[in-house]
């Protein structure tokens, strides 16, 4: 799809617009979000990537990324499965499926989920879900506690571990500073398939729609990331089920904030409740022991007038 | 002089001396190591393992096992068992060590140390139960060392701030238990956020309940057998009230013990069918579950029941000793060996020797930490100035 300069802008205007109505949401939370509105996002057609690294060098590139250990235009490195890594925001893999001549591509990078899991684990909020639709981190609060790899159902996000002092979490920010300046994210831009679409996340899922519809059996009847872990901005079609391109198509549709919003809402019942019952359990020890001390006394005193009379 | 300085030298070249001078001076290398290298150059850790035995081991095994403090407190304060009140000091000693040792372990784990309070300080991440987690450890550590400082105010003979400190006995342990039990639980439920990498039979909604029921579990196991080794070790410092409670707190405790692995082993079997889970039964994974709970939960309370209707000491001092392995291995279970279940096998983790270097590290640190303290403070006896203490 192209997409002119002057539309591009219009559509960034209505996102800051969006985003500037929308602030209460720009953390996680555990309501039911739709995304932002007229937020971005990127389809993947999968049927149409040729596996050829572009877009690999291109994010390498536009993100400043340390150089990779063999050249992008060295295709001998789709022999393995390969993730994100320090230095790749995004790498394409390639995957043999039976009953298909050819093999099929798959490009993986931060999904931008629109409740990310990242952001919900992060204790300093360094994770924000933008107006954009890009998830941004900012390193300049992070700890280091990596809990957002833990929580990431896509394994995106990567850690610094060779740093000693400055250890940073890595991850595709869906070339944030470029959509802010009106600029196509740099994969998107490098792709020579247009296997990569850039748009507002609603027109996507219309255009995947599309897609489906004229090409009737090409597609899997199925986007992947409108609704996984509750949606995500970066979205994905293709010709064979989603697991067969290294996809997990068993994460379900609950945003993640909600799997541990329950346990969070204990805190302010146990916090409430467990001063009252614990002290009324001290009440009542303590109660059985004046009376325990009340019959002893008495029992005393009764022993002591008895003796008394039989004096 | 020289018969003297070779006595001199004698003494303080022990066993315990050696061996833990060893481990430290190690421990400082890898330490130098870990701050100039970074993580990397010091452990396995990867993209795809990003906590390992740092995180397994002396977060979530040390919170665990050092639950005695809580669990002994409330027994005394607040449920009026009074009998027990030798076993306190003990407990919130180890406690407090425990949690501290914890605190020091996170900063070698965590990217930027320095930066631990911007949670607090910076911005809030309430969204994150790692957040209450890092709350409710930060005034629980203050909670235990409140609790821990009169027995060194005693040694220092500061009677007066001691008795101020004392007077908050009762709301520091109602402070401790809502705080163990808010943190404890979070410990769990850290891992509700993974249900795509945790192996379903140690997912489970209940999870925060099972971290919960199992700390308490965790904490009276640790007072018996920890009790044991002080014993062997310090005998001669603990006084008649001290040695003639000590069989009693055996007992009581081995008795709450057998209970609450009862309720524990039940509300086990209810996750399990809750999540419908019983067809993993038959892989690998199953098995080990199965041994967990037969093996570590099942037995323990069974044996524990033994004990106690026997009065049998040996018998519920081996049983406590088994039980804190079974929590050991619970809690490596659901941070590691049952953690990223699904990737194959060179994806994942095992700890480098470095990390298993720095974790004996910091155990031994607080052994000689606990010698030193329980060798000059009344821990395990009654200060004479202080018989009022009750």
């Amino acid at each position: 799809m192209s997409v002119s300069r002057r539309k591009f802008l219009g559509w960034m205007g209505a996102a800051g617009m969006g985003a500037a109505a929308g602030r209460s949401a720009l953390a996680a939370g555990n309501k039911h979000f739709e995304g932002h509105p007229g937020s971005f996002g990127v389809l993947h057609d999968v049927t149409r990537c040729v596996g050829c690294r572009s877009c690999e060098a291109a994010c390498n590139e536009v993100n400043g990324l340390q150089a990779p250990d063999r050249p992008f235009t060295d295709l001998n490195v789709l022999a393995e499965k390969r993730r994100t890594t320090v230095k790749a925001y995004t790498v394409v893999n390639k995957y043999d499926v039976p009953g298909k001549a050819s093999p099929l591509f798959a490009k993986t990078q931060c999904n931008h989920c629109l409740e990310p899991a990242c952001a919900s684990a992060c204790f300093v909020r360094a994770f924000q879900k933008t107006g954009t639709g890009a998830v941004t981190y900012d390193h300049s609060v992070c700890v280091g506690c990596r809990y957002c790899l833990i929580a990431c159902p896509f394994d995106i996000p990567t850690y610094e571990y060779n740093e000693a002092l400055t250890p940073r979490v890595m991850k595709c920010t869906l070339c944030y500073p470029r959509i802010s300046k009106g600029q196509l994210p740099g994969c998107v831009e490098a792709c020579p398939m247009e296997a990569l679409t850039f748009g507002k996340r609603e027109d996507l899922i219309k255009i995947a729609r599309e897609r489906m519809r004229e090409y009737p059996g090409r597609y899997v009847d199925h986007i992947y990331g409108e609704t996984e872990m509750g949606g995500t901005s970066w979205m994905y079609i293709s010709s064979v089920p989603f697991s067969q391109v290294g996809m997990r198509e068993d994460l379900g549709v609950t945003p993640a904030p909600q799997l541990t919003s329950g346990a969070l809402a204990a805190v302010p019942i146990v916090a409430g409740l467990w001063p009252v019952l614990l002290m009324g359990i001290y009440a009542i020890s303590k109660r059985k022991e004046t009376i325990f001390q009340q019959e002893l006394d008495s029992i005393r005193e009764a022993a002591q007038s008895q003796r008394k009379e039989d004096v | 002089m020289p018969a003297i300085a070779a006595e001199d030298a004698k003494r303080f070249f022990t066993l315990f001396n050696i061996v833990s001078a060893t481990i430290i001076i190690v421990g400082i290398v890898i330490t130098i190591l870990r701050f100039t290298k970074g993580l990397g150059a010091v452990t396995h850790l990867s993209d795809d393992n990003p906590w390992g035995l740092w995180i397994g081991f002396d977060l979530l095994v040390g919170v665990a096992l050092a639950a005695g403090g809580y669990v002994t407190s409330a027994a005394v304060y607040l449920f009026g068992m009074k009998k027990y009140h030798s076993a306190v000091r003990p407990a919130v000693l180890t406690g407090f060590l425990g949690y501290a040792l914890v605190v020091l372990a996170l900063n070698y784990d965590v990217g930027r140390p320095w930066r631990l309070p911007y949670p607090f300080i910076m911005q809030q991440g309430t969204t994150s139960v790692l957040f209450e987690v890092g709350a409710c450890v930060a005034l629980y550590l203050t909670v235990l060392f409140l609790e821990f400082v009169p027995a060194p105010l005693e040694w220092l003979g500061l009677k007066r701030v001691r008795q101020l400190v004392v007077k908050l006995t009762l709301a520091l342990t109602v402070l401790g238990v809502l705080l163990s039990t808010l943190h404890q639980s979070s410990l769990g439920a850290l891992f509700l956020l993974a249900p795509s990498k945790l192996h379903p039979l140690w997912y489970s909604p209940y999870l925060p309940v099972f971290f919960f029921v199992s700390s308490i579990v965790a904490g009276l196991s640790m007072v018996i057998f920890e009790s044991t080794l002080s014993h062997r070790y310090f005998g001669h410092k603990m006084d008649a009230t001290h040695l003639s409670e000590k069989e009693s707190v055996t007992l009581g405790f081995g008795k709450a013990a057998s209970l609450v692995l009862a309720g524990y082993f039940i509300i086990k079997i209810m996750g399990l069918a809750a999540g419908n889970n019983w067809h993993f039964l038959g892989t690998a994974y199953g098995y080990w579950f199965l041994l967990e709970v037969a093996g570590f939960i099942a037995l323990p309370s069974f044996l524990y029941a033994v004990g106690v209707r026997n009065k049998d000491l040996a018998l519920i001092k081996w049983t406590a000793a088994w039980t804190v392995i079974g929590i050991i291995l619970n809690r490596l279970t659901v941070s590691l060996i049952a953690f990223n279940w699904q990737l194959p096998s060179p994806r994942r983790y095992f700890p480098h020797l470095m990390e298993i270097a720095i974790s004996i590290f910091i155990v031994t640190l607080g052994i000689v930490v606990f010698r030193f303290i329980v060798t000059r403070m009344p821990i395990l006896y009654e200060h004479p100035a202080y018989k009022d203490a009750k």
